[in-house]
């Protein structure tokens, strides 16, 4: 099963979660998974057109999303996806 | 031709001249490069401190803040003795208390698209320690720009993120991130809360990779991203491309001049001043003392449970705002109501939900439950 690793700002909506797992074949399906087991997520990460926010970025191990096949992306038992918000701190 | 070092910065940097990879040539490359650092806070603070100390020659600080007590948790540049003074000017004194042979220039003076390139011209790299979404596109645009380096790192609670964008060379921090998140939606250090040593790591990091790219030494961050989780200690490296869509650094940019950057990003460049819901919404500490003398007020607190062990109000129905929207039926729209939180900001936002929900009769109090313990009750802590 993929594990997708949260990060802090996000923990807040995964009941303080820093790994979810998630099942699927590809990422729209990861995706669904995630926001089925923690619909509080969704706005944070998702557009009104169902599109990841531009402050949001997904990877599947070291690669973006946006460089692979987006959303189409398949996935294996296995893989580490990161969600990658912006942090503006300093 | 780079300058030479006197015997005394050849004792000074000896640990360096011992290490084939910097020498007495890296280190005169040191001396012949300029930094500039944007922000001297918690990032700013360990960048300043380690450049200065490894003999950059000439270090630029930008801030126009002055030094609180609640910097010194994690910016280690300022003191107790320094409270109250320009951060710039606090800053400057460590430095050249540390290494006299540098030359310090200090801008005094908010970041913005009047003075970035003016400023930032004369200098090799860039350094982003800045603790806000607008000033840090516009470190980046600057950046892009000028076609230098922009060493990064931002940081929230127990996460950091580094990388080093230069777009002559990999990708700019807009591929990464085209545009910021609404307003509220990630909160500041100032509303969330930072862990102190985490800039002291991420800043030591960004100073590394400075010194890296100007001695043309290692594999600098360039097109990858590095995420630190402290609590967990984790470090993870993900690749970052340049974005053929970028606006500031794409074959097809439209972006060809700074812009501004407040209303792109929608907030105000600062991380911690009051914050207000507008006039028409807001009410003020004293206006609340002497409104809850007469009427019956309901008093919503929206912070975090294990704020209220530092300061509350009594009668306080504490809802943190990010159960807000699921528990409105705990409120009667009937009802006066004042909501609150550490300094307005959290507060204005639930005010907005509120509106939106139908509340009419709701106000924001300005300033806090801080301007409360400033102004109305001195017994309160201030955090």
């Amino acid at each position: 099963m993929p594990v997708l690793r949260i990060p802090t700002p996000l923990r807040s909506y995964t009941s303080g979660q820093s790994e979810v797992n998630v099942s699927g074949l590809k990422i729209s399906d990861v995706l669904t998974d995630l926001t089925t087991q923690y619909p509080t997520i969704k706005p944070h990460i998702f557009n009104d057109g169902g599109e990841l926010r531009p402050f949001v970025n997904l990877f599947v191990g070291e690669h973006n999303i946006k460089d692979l096949q987006g959303v189409e992306t398949p996935i294996k038992d296995g893989d580490r996806l990161i969600l990658i918000p912006s942090i503006a701190g300093g | 031709m780079l300058p030479e070092l006197s015997r005394d910065e050849i004792l000074r940097y000896s640990r360096h001249l011992l290490i084939p990879e910097v020498g007495l040539e890296g280190q005169r490359k040191l001396k012949n490069s300029s930094a500039l650092i944007v922000g001297t806070g918690g990032l700013g603070s360990p960048v300043a401190l380690y450049l200065a100390a490894a003999g950059i020659g000439r270090i630029g600080l930008v801030d126009y803040d002055v030094v609180d007590s609640s910097n010194l948790q994690r910016q280690v540049i300022h003191g107790t003795s320094t409270v109250g003074k320009l951060k710039v000017d606090s800053a400057r004194d460590k430095l050249v208390d540390l290494n006299p042979d540098i030359q310090v220039d200090v801008y005094n003076e908010p970041f913005t698209s009047e003075n970035a390139l003016r400023i930032a011209r004369d200098y090799d790299i860039i350094l982003d320690g800045t603790d806000n979404f607008p000033t840090r596109y516009l470190t980046n645009d600057v950046a892009v720009f000028l076609g230098k380096p922009n060493v990064y790192a931002s940081i929230y609670r127990f996460d950091g993120q580094a990388s080093v964008f230069y777009a002559k060379e990999g990708p700019c921090y807009r591929c990464l991130f085209p545009e910021p998140p609404p307003p509220g939606l990630v909160p500041s250090c100032a509303e969330g809360g930072v862990l102190g040593v985490l800039p002291g790591t991420m800043g030591t990091i960004q100073a590394t990779e400075a010194l890296k790219v100007l001695l043309g030494i290692g594999e600098p961050l360039i097109g990858r991203l590095l995420l630190y989780n402290a609590l967990d200690m984790t470090f993870d490296f993900v690749k970052l491309k340049k974005n053929p869509n970028c606006r500031v650094c794409g074959p097809n940019a439209d972006i060809k001049e700074l812009i501004d950057y407040e209303e792109f990003c929608g907030v105000p460049s600062h991380d911690h001043e009051e914050d207000s819901a507008g006039a028409n919404w807001d009410i003020t500490v004293t206006e609340l003392a002497e409104r809850v003398k007469t009427n019956h007020l309901k008093l919503v607190d929206v912070r975090e449970p294990h704020e209220l062990e530092i300061s509350h109000l009594p009668n306080a129905t504490n809802i943190p705002l990010g159960q807000l929207a699921a528990r409105l039926s705990e409120l009667d729209s009937a009802e006066d109501m004042v909501i609150f939180c550490k300094s307005g900001a959290r507060s204005a936002r639930g005010l907005e939900l509120l509106v939106s929900a139908g509340f009419k009769k709701v106000k924001n109090l300005k300033g806090g439950i801080n301007a409360w313990a400033k102004e109305v009750d001195k017994n309160l802590p201030v955090y």
